[in-house]
């Protein structure tokens, strides 16, 4: 078990408690909270695959941007951090079954596979292939996507805009 | 560097954490000794009066006996306090404004990390920050700390797009989103800077002075606004807010707060210098060079790099005692209606002339 292997429970574990804490938390501000963390761990696992720019990516939309904005919206609602959330169980017995039931499967698969190992170099940076495959190759969804973000914003500001306001 | 130190030290786990403290020890802290002493100074100049006066030479000493003053401070947490995130908020702050030192260029044998993200990541974990400031503003159960909170990440995260779209545009003419390589490209003397149309030859350099110039503007109001210094300081407005998000930490607590706000004014300075002001590169050429000795040549980049972060923290100073705060909507109005429309249009001027 070497230094990388470390690093790579330690943000497993991360990842896992705090997404526990969301699910489980009576308080929804903490879940929003724990959330930070869960992400934070998905990009430090997205680093040691050797992902930069997507680590980079996943903290900057997620922690930035969709974090922030649910923090926001938690915090702007009335009286919603003093809701408790339901978290108690209901229906245990089927949940276990269907669980146990999804699990093996995939543990199943997860072994019967024949895994392509490939023991390519993990890039040094992505960010020159991916930019260079995303306006050569993908460039129609990568346009597509753009226009449909705008049509979202546009939407947004039509929306939040007050009947008086011209 | 990375070598010289794993050959003292011996071990690759020590010599990552020495490299990633040496940061912390060796500007932030000195860094925000000078400059809260110094802010004093350059306010209290400003405004016709001597500042601190009694600790040593001057008040040379003040900063040392405020924090030996602070470190005896009683911790105090109110009872209404949510306890866990009051905790928490002031580290979660400081490690997103340290981390930003992670990929600033100090000198061409000192960068924290080498990875090509490098320009990226310092825009992507100012997240940390605004979590942070919202997480004590909500724990601290007070509505002055709320609503300062509120403004402050409102603020933060509106001026991150005019940022990043200046970032984009040094971007696209350097090629790299690595600090460290874009204060390479920059090489010695002032006219290869990308102020001055980078290290380029021909109508090109020439045709892109203008907009670089409006480059620097944008990327200096809005990284101003993005630390909350006047005349963007609305989330601590005293007048209306007490202190805002941190009104109610106090001690060791309330220092960490102080201590990322300073880290903060450096980083942003060191940003807008490697990415327009030459990074760690001499304007007249090296001493070391002249001398024939190049072991002499990092400790110089070392020197210009800080000096040049240090004259625009002075100039922030500068600004803070000059002008007055703006008001929550005009804040937005200059964001939304100024910044990021300038920038954009810069953005593809910049852009066409890069394909002439």
């Amino acid at each position: 078990m070497n230094l990388y292997d470390i690093i790579f429970y330690l943000f497993a574990a991360i990842t896992i408690v705090s997404a526990f804490i969301v699910v489980n938390a009576k308080n929804i501000v903490y879940a929003a909270f724990s959330l930070l963390f869960t992400f934070f761990g998905v990009s430090g696992l997205y680093v040691l695959l050797g992902a930069d720019f997507i680590a980079i990516v996943q903290v900057m939309v997620y922690i930035g941007g969709i974090l922030v904005l649910l923090l926001f919206g938690v915090m702007l609602t009335h009286k919603i951090t003093s809701v408790d959330i339901k978290a108690g169980s209901v229906q245990t017995i089927p949940a276990v079954i269907i669980i146990g039931i999804f699990a093996a499967l995939l543990i199943g698969l997860m072994y019967s596979t024949h895994w392509a190992v490939n023991p390519a170099e993990i890039p040094v940076t992505t960010t020159k292939s991916l930019g260079k495959t995303l306006v050569t190759e993908y460039v129609l969804i990568f346009e597509l996507l753009g226009i449909l973000l705008l049509v979202a914003m546009i939407g947004a500001a039509t929306i939040a805009r007050r009947d008086g306001d011209k | 560097m990375y070598e010289y130190l794993n050959n003292i030290v011996g071990n690759e786990v020590i010599t990552y954490f020495v490299v990633a403290a040496l940061p912390l020890f060796l500007v932030v802290l000195p860094f925000a000794l000078i400059a809260v002493l110094a802010e004093r100074k350059v306010s209290a100049h400003m405004q016709d009066r001597l500042g601190p006066m009694r600790v040593g030479y001057h008040g040379i000493l003040q900063t040392v006996a405020d924090i030996l003053k602070l470190i005896q401070k009683e911790d105090i947490i109110i009872p209404q306090a949510d306890k866990k995130l009051f905790n928490l908020a002031p580290f979660l702050v400081f490690i997103g404004s340290y981390a930003v030192f992670a990929a600033l260029p100090f000198s061409s044998k000192f960068i924290g990390t080498n990875a090509e993200v490098g320009i990226f990541y310092i825009l992507a974990v100012s997240g940390f920050v605004v979590a942070g400031i919202l997480m004590g503003g909500w724990a601290s159960d007070n509505k002055y700390s709320l609503l300062g909170a509120m403004r402050s990440a409102a603020q933060i995260v509106s001026y991150e797009i005019p940022t990043a779209i200046v970032v984009l545009t040094l971007v696209m003419i350097t090629g790299t989103l690595n600090l460290g390589t874009m204060s390479e490209q920059q090489t010695a003397y002032f006219w290869n800077w990308n102020i001055l149309g980078g290290a380029g030859e021909g109508i090109q350099q020439i045709l892109l002075i203008p907009f670089m110039v409006v480059a620097f503007t944008i990327l200096f109001i809005s990284t101003l606004a993005e630390v909350n210094r006047t005349p963007f300081d609305i989330p601590e407005a005293e007048s209306e807010l007490v202190a805002g998000f941190h009104t109610e930490y106090s001690g060791m607590k309330f220092a960490m707060f102080f201590l990322a706000e300073y880290a903060n004014m450096f980083a942003v300075s060191a940003i807008i210098v490697s990415l327009l002001f030459g990074g760690y590169q001499s304007p007249f050429g090296y001493l070391g060079n002249t001398l024939g000795i190049p072991a002499l040549i990092p400790f110089e980049q070392l020197f210009w790099f800080l000096s040049k972060g240090v004259f625009f923290v002075f100039v922030q100073m500068w600004l803070r005692w000059t002008l007055p705060r703006l008001r929550v909507d005009q804040l937005m109005t200059v964001c939304w209606k100024y910044l990021i429309p300038y920038a954009v249009f810069n953005l593809l001027i910049v852009g066409i002339i890069t394909l002439i």
